[in-house]
Order: C-alpha cells, then sequence, then structure tokens
C-alpha cells in the first residue's frame, strides 16, 4: 500500500454556519476523485476531526465537481461569535483535513503517478 | 447579455474594489453586499441611539464618488446597505445625489424586513421561530434579543427595478438575490422558471463573496495566481437562458478558472441538491463548468425546485461576555513558558473562586488552528504566543480575568513580550439565531424616493 496525503490530491475551502462547519474537498484531478469518493468517507473524517468535532458528520457528492462536502455539527465550539477560538468560523478546517492520509494499492498509484 | 459586477463581499472588504469595478470596464449592474448576520445588532443599536442612523454608513461617501459615473453611463446599484433603516441611508444618498446636481436619480428602499417589533405578536400567534440548529423556541431567549430580520429574495428588488429605481437599497435580503434580481428584470423570468432562477442564484452564490472567486483565499496553487494586490473583483456575463459566464476585467490580478469557483460554489453550503432561497431550491449537483478562456468560466446546466413555503430569519441576542488575553514568549523553551503561564492564570483565577462557562486556552504557531491535529512543534521553536479566551454571562468574572494577564509579565515565566496592546477588552457577545418564517407573515414594502 501507498500512503498518500490528501493534500496531493485535493484542495478545499471551508466556512460556518453558526456552529456547524463544512469542508468543500475538490480533486484536483478527475480520476482522483473516485479515491476521495471511496476513502474519505464521513466516518473517516469524524475520525479525523475527533477533540475538534462533537456532533455528527454528513458527506455529499457532487460528481460534477468532483468534490465531496463534509458538513460537521457542533464543530466551532459554539460558532461565530460565542466561539472563543482563533478559528471560531473553521477558515482553517479545510487544510486540517488536507492532513489526512490515505492508503492506495500500489498499482493505482502507479497508475495516476503518485508513488 | 447583461454585465453584473459584485465589488464588496462584506463590510470591511477592500474599498478600491466597487470603483474599480465601475472604472475598470463595462458594466451594467454593481452590487455591494454590506451585511453579515451580527450586522444587524450592532446596527440595531446605532439606530436606538440615533433614529437617522443603522445603516453601512460606508456606502455614502461612495455613492459620493460613483454617482455621476452611474448616472452617466446607466449603472445601476443594488446594494443591501440600508441595513435596519434603508430610508435613512437612501436620504442620504439623496443628499449626496443634489449636492452632485444630480436631479431625477430614483431610488428604490426595500423594507419590511425587520420583524423585531413584531416579535411578540408572532409568538403569540403561534410561529415558535425554532433554532434551525438546536430547535430550542425563540422564548427562551426573547428578552435577549436585538434585532430580527426576514431574509428577503430577489423579488421585492425586481419590483424596485421595475418602477426605474438607479439605486436600490434594501433592508436584510439574500445575498444571492443582489444578482439574480438584475436577471429577473432583464430577461422577464418567471416565478415558475426554476432552472433560470436556480441558474441566476448559482451566480449569486459565485459572486457573493467578491474576490473570493477570482482567487482570493484560493488554495489551489495559490503561489501562482498572479497580482493579488490588484485583484480583479467578479463579473456575472449572465445570457437570458439562465447560463452565465464569470470573468474580471481585463488588467486587473487574481484568477477565473474552474479551481477557483469549484472553492467558491462549496464555501458554506450543506446538502448541495438544496440550496435553499426565496425564490427556489438550487440543485448544485447540476451545475456544469467549462474553462471557455483566459479568466473566463462558463456556467450552465443548472436545475431548480420550486421554493419553500418560508422564508428565513436573522435574529441577534445577547448571549453573555468574552475576552481573549494573550502573551509571547521566546526560545528557549518557548512552549513550556507559555504553558506554564496558563497554568499560573488558571490557578489565581481558580483561587479567586471565578468560573467561566468556558476557558480555552490555545497557542499561537503550535496548534491554534489545527488543535489535536497540528504536529508537535519543534522543540526549538523560536517564539509561543500563549492565547487565553473566556466566556460568561457573568461581567465581572470576566473583567477580573483581564487583569490577570498583564502580571504575567514580572510574576511569571521569563521572556513575556508583546503586551503593548494593554488589557484585553471584555466584549459582550451577540449571536446568532437562525429560524423559518411562513411568508405570508412577512410582508416587503418599496418605496421609490427621487433627488
Amino acid at each position: 500500500m501507498v500512503r498518500v496525503p490528501l493534500f496531493k490530491l485535493a484542495h478545499a475551502r471551508s466556512g460556518d454556519k453558526g456552529d456547524t462547519a463544512n469542508i468543500g474537498l475538490i480533486a484536483y484531478k478527475p480520476e482522483y476523485y473516485p479515491l476521495l469518493v471511496e476513502h474519505v468517507t464521513a466516518e473517516r473524517v469524524k475520525e479525523h476531526f475527533r477533540g475538534i468535532c462533537r456532533g455528527d458528520v454528513e458527506r455529499y457528492e457532487l460528481p460534477n465537481l468532483g468534490a465531496l462536502n463534509f458538513v460537521l455539527h457542533h464543530a466551532l465550539g459554539g460558532g461565530g461569535t460565542i466561539s472563543l477560538r482563533t478559528d471560531a468560523q473553521g477558515k482553517t478546517l479545510s487544510t486540517a483535513l488536507l492532513r489526512m492520509v490515505i492508503e492506495i494499492d500500489e498499482e493505482t498509484a502507479r497508475r495516476m503517478g503518485l508513488e | 447579455m447583461i454585465r453584473i459586477a459584485n465589488g464588496q463581499g462584506f463590510w470591511g472588504d477592500w474599498r478600491e474594489a466597487p470603483i474599480r469595478q465601475v472604472e475598470g470596464g463595462p458594466i451594467d449592474y454593481l452590487t455591494l453586499d454590506y451585511l453579515a448576520e451580527v450586522t444587524m445588532s450592532i446596527m440595531q443599536k446605532q439606530k436606538r441611539r440615533d433614529p437617522r442612523l443603522g445603516y453601512a454608513k460606508d456606502f455614502v461617501p461612495l455613492m459620493e464618488r460613483l454617482l455621476p459615473q452611474c448616472v452617466d453611463r446607466q449603472i445601476r446599484v443594488i446594494s443591501n446597505a440600508g441595513g435596519v433603516n434603508p430610508s435613512a441611508c437612501a436620504e442620504a444618498v439623496i443628499d449626496v445625489a443634489r449636492k452632485l446636481g444630480l436631479k431625477g436619480v430614483k431610488i428604490g428602499i426595500v423594507a419590511g424586513d425587520d420583524i423585531l417589533d413584531r416579535l411578540d405578536a408572532l409568538i403569540d400567534a403561534g410561529h415558535e421561530l425554532r433554532d434551525l440548529d438546536t430547535g430550542r423556541p425563540l422564548s427562551a431567549i426573547r428578552e435577549h434579543v436585538q434585532s430580527a430580520n426576514v431574509y428577503f429574495g430577489a423579488a421585492p428588488i425586481v419590483d424596485a427595478l421595475r418602477r426605474g429605481a438607479q439605486i436600490v437599497i434594501t433592508g436584510r435580503c439574500t445575498d444571492t438575490g443582489l444578482t439574480l434580481a438584475p436577471m429577473i428584470f432583464e430577461f422577464g423570468w418567471r416565478d415558475d422558471d426554476w432552472d433560470k432562477l436556480a441558474a441566476g442564484t448559482v451566480a449569486g452564490h459565485i459572486v457573493e463573496c467578491g474576490a473570493q472567486c477570482t482567487g482570493g483565499n484560493c488554495q489551489a496553487d495559490w503561489q501562482s495566481i498572479p497580482d493579488l494586490a490588484n485583484i480583479g473583483f467578479p463579473i456575472v456575463e449572465a445570457e437570458e437562458d439562465g447560463s452565465f459566464i464569470i470573468t474580471k476585467h481585463e488588467g486587473t490580478g487574481g484568477r477565473v478558472s474552474p479551481a477557483t469557483i469549484k472553492e467558491q460554489l462549496l464555501y458554506e453550503i450543506g446538502d448541495p441538491r438544496q440550496y435553499i432561497t426565496p425564490e427556489c431550491i438550487a440543485d448544485f449537483t447540476t451545475i456544469q463548468l467549462e474553462e471557455v478562456g483566459e479568466n473566463r468560466v462558463r456556467v450552465f446546466g443548472v436545475k431548480g425546485r420550486p421554493a419553500t413555503p418560508f422564508y428565513k430569519v436573522s435574529i441577534s441576542y445577547f448571549a453573555g461576555y468574552k475576552a481573549v488575553g494573550t502573551m509571547v514568549y521566546s526560545w528557549p523553551d518557548a512552549l513550556a513558558k507559555a504553558q506554564a503561564a496558563d497554568r499560573i492564570v488558571r490557578r489565581r483565577l481558580a483561587d479567586l473562586g471565578l468560573e467561566f462557562d468556558e476557558m480555552l486556552t490555545e497557542y499561537l504557531a503550535v496548534n491554534a488552528c489545527h488543535g489535536p491535529l497540528a504536529p508537535d512543534p519543534p522543540s526549538d521553536i523560536a517564539e509561543v504566543q500563549l492565547r487565553i479566551g473566556v466566556r460568561s454571562t457573568d461581567w465581572a468574572a470576566v473583567d477580573r480575568f483581564t487583569r490577570e494577564i498583564a502580571p504575567l509579565i514580572l510574576t511569571g515565566p521569563p521572556t513575556a513580550t508583546g503586551f503593548a496592546g494593554g488589557r484585553p477588552r471584555v466584549e459582550e457577545i451577540i449571536a446568532y439565531w437562525p429560524a423559518l418564517l411562513p411568508k405570508s407573515e412577512a410582508e416587503p414594502s418599496i418605496e421609490i424616493v427621487e433627488s
């Protein structure tokens, strides 16, 4: 297996609605999108953000944009003006998600030049 | 084809942007968004102090600068600068127009969104105005409410344009409505042209945050994005069939590409199949993008569905006090020193018997952004900023906290610095309460005034 950090596969943007954050994860190339769909599940994202996100995580697919949208509930320490965090509006949760590392098989990695 | 330019993504956005949008090339409409959720409560406070205030004051000198060109070139301006007092804002702009010797400039005023005075009557009539996030009824915090506004959509702006308004000043309305309204007006779209309304809504969503769709705050290959100092704000070239091109003026910096547009499309959305506005429900999974030239992206294929019977309501309420104190510590052992200082502050506050609803410590350059996901910092890190925040409904407790930061300078670990800003400020927390209200309960009003 080859370990690939998400930041090599995708870019992202995040923002807030109250105490809920969302992260749009966008594949750099169309062929990377199925990898995101397969590996970056709602469960994995919830596990990745344990300690930051205290609620559920939902995932939505946008194949037309080669993108996934994650909605993280109770993820901003109360949200907006209530939150005491530096990043009260979750602007950097995008890059926090890009820290995730996924494992893909060697043949796929070779085919996509990800070794 | 019509050109709709966004010149302001929020109150406090780049002041040169609207001027450059008007002076930098051809446009038909200039839209300016000034209202964030919290802005409304600030404006209510200003209006209580002075009934002539309560709107985005920056809009008036901006109009003084741009109005002659806008009149000359028949550029219409649409803005939610009216805040909680759109007629006072319109009056101020009328004064400016007269000062400039511009006669017969028509200003449309869209109001009726402010339901603060009607809240009790609405609650009595059985509208619980439950918080969309927590499900709590508004009665739980009724006494703390500072402002309450319905989000109207494009419809009242369209009415004002039909009545000849050159400038439309609204109170609370959807950001997307500012961009959608000129399309409905120019192309005569019907109330049930769901796909077209959805397309115009998508255009509005793309440009509502200003340069965040033209290369600003863009992660995709950010270092290669040219000339951000001179960034071009977005322009929608809208067609009657609902398709449109996102671009920016020639000679400006930044970038319009599928990547910059995708990042903005995904910004602050929930279920992409259900982007809900007063006009329609837009399905973001139907959006197609095509790069059709340098800094030109065509957007097409958007599908929409019928609107819901509700308006969204934005309510703000007083939710206690908070304060944030900081101190910088330098190498060696910068992080260990900051951690020791944090323990000292917490011990002293505990010894005073003070309790807080929340107390949060972060170490800037170590974990403030990514929290537990951040890797361990280098052991020889040059400096660390300690940042402690507290929140409480007890003003005195928060105030006492603000007096426990400076003593660290002489009574704590060595190399404390960076305290020139003085004692932390106690801030009032004005929190946001989103709710729904049946559309039948709020009616926009439209008035036209003339210079």
